[in-house]
């Protein structure tokens, strides 16, 4: 994994390939990987869906290796939703294929004139790209089959819908998962619609005879493995709840702790919290004949998926997330488990974040498009997405662009991306983060909701402003350094409370590559990576009154605890004193 | 209803694993004075996969003493995202 493709594909006479050793970049993975591409290569200032913005594909540090939980992949561009830089990453089998033919980063640069759609195929004679124009406006789904029938089962492909062609704010990339569905998505920012603006519809990875990248120090590696792993067993969150109920688990609690967000954002509490909970999706699978505990990527131990099936046993879609199934779900007012399943699957196909999607459609709610609670009207607005109706490119652009076009004063966004399942004002940490994050209002980056609500890694009451900015600015440190690892995030439950899990994660990485990272030198990274990212937004025209939410969230109080946002302006201003 | 003096009543919800075999929600008597974990031992619950206490909707310690027309959510140790 030491060189990277670069795949020009607005050249004279058609795309030109080049490839390189990785160069100033070597030794970098993941969001470290696409952040310094960005900041270092891409105008800030410039526009995400033209020539000069890049798309940057980078597995982690340890993605195809044998290291468990080792195979995610960041997809880093200036994001056409937020105009910040973005990072957004994804499981499924994609990071682990590329990485192992060997590349550090794939990047797309440049912009083709006319209209024409590419394939880019990569195997073991090289990398092809071609036109294939019978590829347009497939939904990934269809896509795949497609790509199935021409190359076989033995691939990984990551992909865009129709929402990535018609360059939505809202379009997702794909990457396919171990049973060769499209449904891991990177979702946020609209990076399907930067792919989409460089003309490619799929990358298609020939995973036939790939073998798996080897440790420099394998004793030490087989080792570090096997604790690590024994870690994540042994935790109770990441050994047993999630594999048993997945991310859905979340909701029960949060809506306890009224920090559920329900109708864009009016109250905390849902009631009819408990038919979409972790709890109801993992009875329905199991009765139903589907799957309450399944994995991503290959290599993964911890299992947090599922597989969702109809009274028929027919396939839905892969278990809706924690998220899906509020932005669909609690945030719309609606409270079928079915509906929201098939939403999720519509939102995969077409290529839509389904965060964005669903906190466009609550906002389309509250303006009175349809009323809250209307599963089957839900339904009928984001096919309209998928086809690209009048009204389907307002949702597909986003929360933002729903609310103005409708006259919404409520829009839950900061820096134009929809805030996700966590209210801030009564999970305040995750206020910080929303507000100060350098990809806009995104849960990952510095996921509070952990001392706020779970008392993992200590505990810091969510209702309250003291001890939030500390919180959160420690949370986006660790997460940046982490999300370059290749890691999936969820490994940070264990990691957060058991000391010797983060020391064989460290041992992991350094026995790969032979190395001797401290602690210390993994939180320098992730200040390295914030560093580079603020001072790109900066270059880009964000300043500290972009790091604010919606001022309705510092005046409208939220029931059941009546509540408002109480972390004072100067004090978000302090999150990045490191 | 009424509650018979020396005894409150408290919505008790349980959730995850710790309804396997159990409950999910019920109307239970106790006597007053209980702490959250009196209510674990009488009913059984297993203490150490009881991590997370709510009462009216905020996390609570163990030794928080319940009072009338509470509501207790008792979780496991939970995560995602």
């Amino acid at each position: 994994m030491d060189k990277i493709l670069r795949i020009d594909m607005g050249a004279k006479g058609g795309p030109k390939m080049t490839e390189s050793p990785a160069g100033d970049y070597a030794g970098l993975g993941g969001r470290a990987m696409t952040s310094s591409i960005i900041s270092a290569e891409v105008p800030p200032l410039c526009h995400a869906l033209g020539q000069d913005n890049k798309l940057v594909i980078a597995p982690g540090l340890l993605t195809g290796s044998a290291a468990v939980m080792s195979g995610r992949l960041s997809i880093g561009c200036k994001s056409p939703l937020t105009g910040t830089i973005k990072e957004s990453n994804s499981g499924g089998q994609a990071g682990i294929a590329m990485a192992r033919h060997g590349y550090a980063a794939i990047v797309l640069e440049g912009k083709p004139e006319g209209s024409d759609l590419y394939k880019i195929v990569i195997n073991d004679k090289g990398v092809s790209i071609k036109v294939d124009n019978s590829l347009k406006m497939l939904t990934n789904y269809d896509l795949i089959d497609k790509m199935k029938g021409e190359f076989g089962e033995k691939i990984a492909c990551i992909s865009i819908g129709p929402a990535g062609e018609m360059k939505m704010g809202a379009a997702s990339i794909a990457v396919t998962d171990m049973e060769l569905r499209p449904s891991r998505h990177a979702g946020r920012g609209g990076v399907g619609a930067v792919m989409g603006s460089k003309g490619v519809k799929v990358i298609v990875f020939d995973t036939s005879g790939l073998k798996m990248r080897q440790p420099k120090e394998p004793d030490k590696f087989r080792e570090a493995n096997k604790k690590f792993t024994e870690g994540l067993k042994s935790h109770p969150v990441t050994g047993k709840g999630l594999p048993a109920y997945g991310t859905s688990v979340l909701t029960n609690i949060l809506n306890e702790a009224g920090g559920y967000p329900t109708r864009n954002f009016k109250t905390g509490a849902f009631e009819g919290a408990s038919a979409i909970s972790g709890e109801t999706y993992a009875d329905l699978e199991t009765k139903r004949g589907g799957l309450a505990t399944h994995g991503c990527h290959t290599g993964c131990v911890i299992q947090c998926s599922g597989t969702f099936v109809d009274k028929n046993g027919k396939f839905v879609s892969k278990q809706p997330e924690y998220e899906t199934v509020w932005a669909h779900g609690g945030n719309c007012g609606i409270s079928d488990p079915d509906a929201i399943a098939k939403i999720d699957f519509l939102d995969d196909t077409y290529g839509l974040d389904t965060i964005e999607m669903g906190v466009a459609i609550g906002v389309a709610m509250d303006a009175g498009v349809i009323p809250f609670g209307d599963a089957e009207g839900a339904i009928r607005l984001v096919n309209e997405v998928g086809k690209g109706t009048p009204l389907g490119r307002i949702l597909g652009s986003g929360a933002e662009v729903t609310g103005k076009a409708f006259g919404v004063e409520r829009i839950p966004v900061v820096k134009h991306q929809s805030i996700p399942a966590y209210d801030p004002r009564a999970v305040q940490g995750m206020g910080v983060t929303y507000a100060t994050s350098t990809m806009g209002a995104d849960h990952t980056v510095g996921y509070a909701v952990t001392a706020n609500i779970l008392k993992v890694g200590g505990f810091v009451d969510p209702l309250k402003p003291d001890g939030q900015v500390e919180l959160s600015r420690n949370l986006q440190i660790a997460t940046a350094a982490i999300d370059s690892t290749g890691m999936c995030l969820f490994i940070a439950f264990a990691v957060l409370d058991q000391p010797e899990t983060f020391q064989a994660l460290l041992d992991l990485l350094n026995s790969f590559y032979g190395l001797s990272l401290t602690g210390d030198d993994v939180t320098a990274l992730g200040k390295k990576i914030l560093t580079m990212e603020r001072d790109f937004n900066k270059r880009a025209g964000f300043t500290a009154q972009h790091d604010r939410l919606p001022a309705y969230f510092s005046k409208i109080p939220l029931p059941p605890h009546n509540v408002t946002f109480q972390v004072k302006d100067e004090d978000l201003d302090k999150v990045f004193n490191f | 209803m009424s509650v018979s003096s020396g005894k409150i009543k408290i919505l008790l919800k349980l959730f995850a694993s710790l309804r396997l075999g159990r409950f999910d929600a019920a109307y239970r008597e106790y006597d007053r004075g209980i702490s959250v974990a009196g209510v674990i031992r009488i009913e059984g619950l297993p203490e150490k996969e009881v991590t997370l206490m709510l009462v009216n909707g905020r996390h609570v310690e163990c030794d928080h003493t319940l009072a009338d027309g509470d509501t207790l959510a008792l979780f496991p140790p939970l995560g995602g995202g």
